[in-house]
């Protein structure tokens, strides 16, 4: 332990004073407590997912403990082998790739303007930009599925990701200009000295230098699309929906078909859960960027 | 694209506001644009084009041809239906976010100093990753309205169970061959008087297998003792065949948990409950009495919490909800705790306050800022809460768990679609959110002074 951490520990928060008093037990055992009640839905969630359909019809799945022999990957193999749901996965990804990308590069480039270029009105047009951060999607549905059928893209996967790509926007553009603008002026000048133009200047300093406030833009838009239900249900096309539209239709025969939706939800659970695990510092500083959108 | 030479060129005019970012060249005007053409573009059709329809749009009727007026506008709070949704929406902001942001408050400042607080953190702030969609169907099964596949009702019926003696057997019956009668209002007695030293044959039927408790253990004939009236009440069915009636066979499972009423001339003398193996002992004053058993072991057994219901649909998808964001609201207070002036606590307790008054008149007071903005964004949240309704509430209740995100779907898309309907509510959740506009702006304003 070193000499600072000592000197934290004899300050004597609240938790280590009830701590102290309590000999710690009781305020551990609740946060145990807490912690195994918060899990306890998913993995409800998960074991219900490796049961057969005539066990979740009967037993609920905690019986799972008393009798670990009944596990089965049956669901999971058939679910595989489902095409409306393989196919829904390819879907979804075709939909979050593209809408991250695009929001991450059009972001950055009004980011960058807004950040570093002079023109009539740049105040204003940001404080426009800041104002749509609050904006609910549900305002947009019926003008843009109206927009969309004029020009030929309402329920395509191309619409989709428009749609997503242009909510995304607001706070791509109010992260990354307030990431930008903190760029030590002298690099920015000192590139150009060198002979760098805009758009040298944007890819080969601005963007790498952004890295970390792109990553948090990237990571959040990824899990937003990913799990958006409600825009892919108005905009998808209905042969090619994302796994939440075909997890959701399958929703309203709820009761006989958890042995599709249990491994189904979890499926499409894995990807955001390794996104998060995996880039957790990166989500939380978006989620504190993000605060207020 | 700008050479160097553009460097040397003085900035065209003084920006309107003072910004201590300025180009460190003069842009050409078209490079700007350049830059921002494509976001604007979006921007402007999909984000501020969308708003002014919505607005032109709530004044006409459902055929879009004739001026309504704030016709639409006054039928969301005359619509039953509709008024369904702004009065859930309105419970909706209120407790989800207040009871997400408390949660948050508390496992903050909890697990502040405990040295696996970052594993705890973890568990709860997870849910925040996944679909509103997978939390949905988590929680239907959480909810399920059978205690033995939906986990809340289990532990209702559980803790029910553990309080209130209910053996509930619904169904079961004598055979006709059995030494037991119909007493009435849904008795069963037995035909003769039972005596002391004489162990008692009490066979019921029409238990199916899996009504039967889990604790139910093989069923015994009763010792007899000359002092006391014993017997057994069991299950007289043997599962594939092989069972004797009237005859306790080997497999055959004791009626755990059954009342039985010794009954003297209408009067109920004593009673006893059957153990695991249906054995029963009545005292010496039993004896020469009939036995019966009460209408209340053959009642329904109790069956839970009806949570999907019309009455607790609202809450039970608020609790989901609050598993989903309590852990924003808990990592953004804990980032928010950790930069607290650490001397400030400690001077309040150098002053003699104990831990709660520093926790109530120095940690809140200093973290209002960071409540307001986790309480504020909650709400912007949940005023859109469309996912959890749509796919938690069953058919049948989603009358009743209404929300305006959920109206507006219906109203815009339905089979019955009233565009102008939908678009009032859009603007209706446009206004709500104005306010949290005008904060960004200022809040914006001054960060661009510093």
């Amino acid at each position: 332990m070193t000499a600072v951490e000592g000197i934290v520990k004899a300050r004597q928060s609240l938790p280590a004073r009830i701590a102290s008093r309590t000999g710690g037990g009781v305020l551990r055992v609740f946060l145990v407590l807490v912690g195994l009640f918060w899990l306890m839905p998913t993995v409800g969630l998960l074991l219900s997912s490796v049961r057969s359909p005539s066990d979740i019809a009967s037993t609920g799945w905690w019986k799972t403990f008393t009798d670990p022999s009944r596990f089965t990957f049956h669901n999971y193999a058939s679910l595989l082998d489902n095409s409306t749901i393989t196919n829904s996965l390819l879907s979804t990804v075709a939909i979050t790739v593209p809408a991250t990308v695009l929001v991450v590069v059009i972001g950055s480039l009004a980011g960058y303007a807004f950040a570093w270029m002079d023109f009539p009105g740049r105040d204003w047009w940001f404080m426009v930009v800041v104002s749509l951060l609050v904006v609910p999607v549900q305002v947009a549905l019926v003008p843009v599925a109206k927009l969309f059928g004029q020009i030929g893209i309402f329920e395509t996967t191309v619409g989709v990701i428009i749609f997503h790509v242009a909510f995304g926007l607001p706070f791509a553009i109010f992260l990354l200009r307030n990431f930008f603008a903190e760029i030590p002026r002298e690099l920015l000048e000192a590139a150009r000295l060198d002979g760098a133009g805009e758009i040298r200047l944007f890819t080969r300093v601005v963007m790498p230098l952004g890295g970390p406030a792109i990553a948090s833009l990237g990571i959040f838009q990824f899990l937003w699309v990913w799990n958006d239900m409600l825009v892919a249900l108005i905009f998808a096309d209905s042969k090619h929906p994302p796994i939440t539209v075909a997890l959701q239709q399958q929703v309203r025969q709820f009761g006989n078909n958890i042995d599709v939706l249990a491994p189904g939800a979890f499926v499409s659970m894995v990807i955001p859960l390794a996104v998060f695990f995996a880039f957790q510092r990166q989500f939380v500083s978006g989620v504190m960027a993000g605060a207020v959108k | 694209m700008t050479t160097a030479t553009a460097g040397g060129a003085p900035p065209p005019a003084t920006p309107p506001a003072p910004q201590a970012v300025k180009s460190v060249t003069g842009t050409r005007k078209w490079i700007a644009a350049a830059f921002l053409l494509p976001a604007l573009v979006l921007l402007g059709a999909l984000v501020v084009y969308p708003i002014g329809f919505s607005i032109y749009r709530s004044f006409f009727d459902q055929s879009g041809h004739s001026f309504a007026g704030i016709d639409n506008y006054k039928t969301l709070f005359t619509d039953h239906t509709i008024r369904t949704a702004v009065k859930n929406n309105a419970i909706w902001v209120v407790c989800a976010p207040t009871i997400a942001t408390a949660l948050g408050l508390i496992f903050a400042v909890l697990t502040e100093r405990v040295r696996w607080g970052a594993a705890f953190k973890l568990i709860v702030f997870m849910p925040m990753a996944i679909s509103m969609l997978a939390a949905g169907i988590i929680f239907r099964l959480v909810y399920e309205q059978d205690p033995a596949r939906g986990v809340a009702n289990a532990v209702v019926v559980g803790v029910h169970d553990t309080f209130t003696e209910s053996a509930g057997y619904p169904k079961a019956h004598p055979l006709p061959s059995a030494p037991l009668k119909d007493g009435g209002g849904g008795t069963f007695i037995t035909r003769d008087a039972v005596h002391a030293g004489h162990p008692a044959l009490l066979p019921l039927v029409g238990v199916a297998a899996d009504k039967m408790p889990a604790s139910a253990g093989t069923a015994k004939a009763a010792k007899a003792d000359p002092g006391k009236v014993t017997g057994t009440v069991w299950l007289d069915f043997t599962k594939g065949g092989g069972g004797r009636p009237g005859v306790i066979d080997a497999k055959e499972l004791g009626l755990k948990g059954i009342k039985v009423e010794a009954v003297k001339d209408g009067k109920i003398v004593t009673s006893a409950t059957a153990g695991a193996d249906g054995t029963f002992t009545l005292p010496a004053s039993a004896d020469g009495a009939q036995l019966r058993l009460p209408e209340s072991n053959f009642h329904e057994p109790y069956n839970g919490v009806e949570w999907l219901g019309p009455t607790l649909v609202t809450p039970a998808i608020i609790g989901s909800y609050i598993w989903m964001w309590a852990g924003f609201a808990m990592v953004l207070i804990a980032a928010g705790l950790a930069g607290l002036p650490r001397e400030l606590l400690e001077a309040a307790r150098v002053d003699g306050a104990n831990e709660w008054q520093v926790f109530r008149r120095v940690t809140v007071p200093l973290l209002a800022p960071v409540l307001a903005v986790v309480l504020v964004t909650l709400m912007i949240n949940v005023l859109k809460i469309f996912d959890l309704v749509f796919i938690i509430a069953p058919g049948s209740s989603q009358a009743d768990a209404n929300v305006l995100a959920l109206q507006l779907y219906r109203s815009s898309f339905g089979t019955e679609a009233d565009l102008g309907i939908g678009s009032a509510i859009a603007v209706l959740l446009l206004l709500l959110v104005i306010p949290v506009m005008l904060f960004n702006i200022r809040r914006m304003r001054r960060e661009a002074k510093r």
